[in-house]
């Protein structure tokens, strides 16, 4: 098979920024994955509608290398699911490669992902809709462990998952009851004991420890750090708590309308945003203070990724927008501190360095409602 | 004064099995005001579902109120006929569920459903009906709602699909709207807009709502009291910056611990010792002892209850003016016990 062609991203600034780590364990490259979203086709051609492409994802790179954890944020419907699903192979992509280890994993069939399966594991982010109703907990658990031979037999698999409970801070008593007979957090935990039971290599998670309260997600968050400590375990982590991307990550990328905006090692990213998109979602970033601040909801149009904004995505909502912006997307160039930002004006030298923006946007439709 | 529009009175909810009955909310009671948002925080599976549940009289069997009442501007609604209490859910309560998924219908596209509920419960012609549904999704931040009123919901991502289930829950502007993690699939702006679109009802519409949620930042921002509930119990109630800023009892001081914060650099988060007990070994007297640095002989005897502390309500020992303990005291207490137990338990990490 022939190499994969190699964005000229890639080319103009390798994607690994911190030399702490070694070789990468995932490598995604010129990723791309498009929903066909058209009225049926006969609507379609009775309405003379054309036809509707949603580019959930397009075009991204970014590596990950073994034992690191890779952050992953950015708006409600900017593609992180996508990205997690096709990484797993729950969806082909349109274009692009993802890479294992050296090995191609995109587009593979069920079958030929097969032994991939017990290395690659997925937290979802519905984790109810994740979980067969009419299984028992402790067979929901088992089940990765029976289908790739892990253990000699009942008693150990058995064993195990009482580890695995344990683990989760659930009491391995539990694993006679039904999905249904636990709360929300209780369910994630149940997924999140699955997810570790084929002791995988790699880990996609996505907001694993939203339904969880504080406390039970420090006990995660602090378990998935063991676990990674002791197992050299890779994580891609999603989550729109910023805080927790914070303590987890040691690099994160923001995305923004299916493309990656800006990619930084995680204390860089949160002292130094640059692009202007990861300045204003820091500035959201919930006021435990009390403070009295109002939060900033990002400003202006909220962006459709079946029409997005010609040039850089962002600029219709950009206070730094001017012509360049409007027509020509911006790719990702390395900036200082190890960061990759693809954002004409920091590349010009015209967005000042400042810690956040103040002024969002020119308000409508939306923000008014917010703001009033 | 006029009745507070939700009075929940010594509330248990409990699932009899073959061995025996649980209670998993176990004997709580709280108001909330007309334009109050009451938030709701605890520990995974203390009974904050199950509490909203009951209120919108949506338990699933063979869960049931097992004591108690509910009273809505003044009227039981926990011994409600069905098809009676199905009016009120629609027009008087809004319910947003925790799981977005369960409350959609895969079947039916997004505009579909929410113009169902707004002809159900008002007299809007089919036009109408879809012209509130595209406002609806406006104002819940669905981008382009004209075109995305058409598509289903495994066509949207997360957060939007939540985003439909909060519109759904005010198409006819209830009077108390239970909100079950209304936020969590949300990315932190759209929570923003969220949270200032339920501030905005409680102004206008003296809409009263109850706020579970988990994200400490959404509670300071959006409730004026809260409630931290622990093992079907509420452990303390009060004004929001009370609770938030100075903490009583020790489970509240344990979660405050355990938020992490960007910039705050941690190898490890606090966590508090130990899980919560299952519902068939909750121990005699506090339901907190096992894991509480402060835990002494009474609480190991007899079960606190909610009293007031300055503006608070807090079920802890430490507090009971019986104890002998000033409130000063307690909490000098709490606090030096807490550096203990960190201390105790960096010792355990770090062997
Ligand atoms: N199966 C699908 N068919 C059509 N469109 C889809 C499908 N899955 C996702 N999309 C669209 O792709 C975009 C990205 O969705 P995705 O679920 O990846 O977002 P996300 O970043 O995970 O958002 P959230 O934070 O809300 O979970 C959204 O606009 C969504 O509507
Ligand atoms: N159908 C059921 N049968 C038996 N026990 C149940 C059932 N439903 C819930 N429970 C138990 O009741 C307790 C309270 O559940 P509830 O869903 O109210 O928790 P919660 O506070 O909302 O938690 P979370 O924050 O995780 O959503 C849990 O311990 C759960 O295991
Ligand atoms: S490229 Fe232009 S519009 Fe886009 S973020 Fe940078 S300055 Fe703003
Ligand atoms: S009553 Fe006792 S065990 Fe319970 S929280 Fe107070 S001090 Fe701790
Ligand atoms: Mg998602
Ligand atoms: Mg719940």
């Amino acid at each position: 098979m022939s190499e994969a062609p190699v964005s000229d991203v890639a080319e103009k600034a390798p994607a690994r920024t911190d030399g702490r780590f070694g070789h990468a364990m995932l490598k995604v490259q010129g990723l791309k994955r498009y929903f066909d979203v058209s009225a049926p086709w006969l609507n379609r051609v009775l309405e003379k509608q054309p036809k509707q492409i949603l580019k959930a994802v397009d075009g991204i790179d970014f590596e990950i290398a073994r034992g690191e954890t890779f952050g992953l944020v950015g708006e409600s419907g900017c593609g992180k699911s996508t990205v997690a699903r096709l990484i797993v192979g729950l969806y082909g992509p349109t274009d692009g490669s993802i890479t294992l280890e050296g090995n191609n994993i995109a587009g593979l069939s069920r079958k030929e992902m097969a032994p991939m399966r017990r290395r690659l594991q997925m937290i979802f982010q519905d984790p109810y809709a994740s979980l067969n109703p009419r299984w028992r907990v402790r067979d929901i658990i088992a089940e990765p462990i029976r289908a790739f031979n892990l253990t000699s037999g009942n008693t150990e698999t058995a064993e195990r998952v009482a580890e695995l409970l344990n683990f989760v801070g659930l009491n391995p008593r539990d694993g006679e009851k039904f999905p249904h007979e636990f709360s929300g957090g209780q369910r994630q935990r149940i997924s999140i004991a699955r997810a570790l039971a084929s002791k995988p290599e790699f880990l996609v998670c996505d907001e694993p420890t939203s339904a969880l309260d504080v406390s039970v997600q420090a006990q995660i968050l602090n378990l998935m750090k063991d676990l990674q400590r002791e197992f050299a375990l890779t994580y891609l982590f999603i989550s729109h708590n910023l805080a927790v991307v914070y303590h987890i990550s040691d690099r994160v990328g923001v995305m923004y309308l299916g493309k990656l905006v800006e990619v930084a090692p995680s204390k860089t990213l949160f002292s130094t945003p640059r692009h202007p998109y990861t300045r204003m979602l820091l500035d959201t970033i919930p006021d435990l203070d009390m403070t009295g601040r109002e939060r900033m909801p990002v400003g202006g149009e909220v962006p459709n990724p079946i029409t997005p904004p010609p040039g850089c995505a962002f600029h219709p909502r950009c206070p730094f927008a001017n012509d360049r912006c409007k027509s020509e997307a911006p790719q990702p160039i390395a900036v200082d501190g190890g960061a990759l930002v693809a954002c004409h004006g920091v590349e010009e030298g015209r967005v000042p360095q400042g810690p956040i923006l103040a002024t969002p946007a020119k308000p409508d439709g939306l923000a008014t409602s917010v703001h009033e | 004064m006029a009745d507070p529009l939700l009075q929940v009175r010594n509330l248990v909810v409990e699932f009899p099995t073959r061995r025996g009955t649980l209670t998993a909310v176990d004997n709580i009671s709280f108001d909330i005001a007309e334009g109050e948002v009451l938030g709701v925080v605890g520990e995974s599976g203390a009974g904050k579902s199950l509490t909203g549940a009951a209120i919108i009289g949506l338990l699933e069997p063979p869960g049931r109120v097992g004591a108690g009442e509910i009273l809505l501007e003044g009227r039981r609604i926990d011994n409600l006929p069905y098809e009676q209490m199905r009016r009120i859910r629609g027009r008087q309560i809004g319910a947003i569920f925790q799981d977005p998924l369960t409350s959609l219908n895969p079947l039916y596209s997004v505009g579909r459903q929410l113009t169902e509920t707004i002809m159900t419960h008002t007299d809007m012609t089919p036009t109408k009906a879809r012209d509130r549904a595209i406002e609806l999704l406006t104002e819940v931040g669905i981008p382009a709602p004209t075109r995305r009123v058409d598509q289903y919901p495994h066509q949207f991502s997360g957060g939007m699909r939540q985003r439909v289930v909060i519109a759904l829950a005010l198409a006819v502007n209830p009077r108390l709207v239970v909100a079950d993690e209304p936020t969590t699939a949300l990315d932190v702006s759209i929570q923003a807009q969220i949270i200032a679109l339920l501030k905005k009802l409680c102004r206008e519409h003296g809409t009263a709502i109850m706020l579970v949620t988990h994200d400490m930042g959404v509670i300071a921002e959006t409730a004026d009291r809260v409630a931290v509930m622990y093992a079907g119990r509420i452990a303390e109630i009060g004004p929001v910056r009370e609770v938030i800023k100075n903490a009583k009892h020790p489970y509240t001081h344990g979660l405050m611990g355990s938020i992490p914060a960007v910039g705050h650099d941690a190898e490890r988060l606090e966590q508090i010792p130990g899980s919560m007990p299952r519902l068939t070994d909750i121990p005699q007297g506090c339901a907190f002892n096992p894991r509480c640095p402060q835990a002494h002989e009474r609480c190991f005897r007899d079960r606190p209850e909610p009293l007031p502390v300055e503006d608070s309500r807090v079920a802890c020992w430490l507090y009971n003016e019986a104890n002998a303990l000033s409130y000063e005291d307690a909490k000098r207490a709490v606090a030096a016990k807490e550096q203990v137990s960190e201390a105790q338990l960096e010792e355990q990490t770090n062997v």
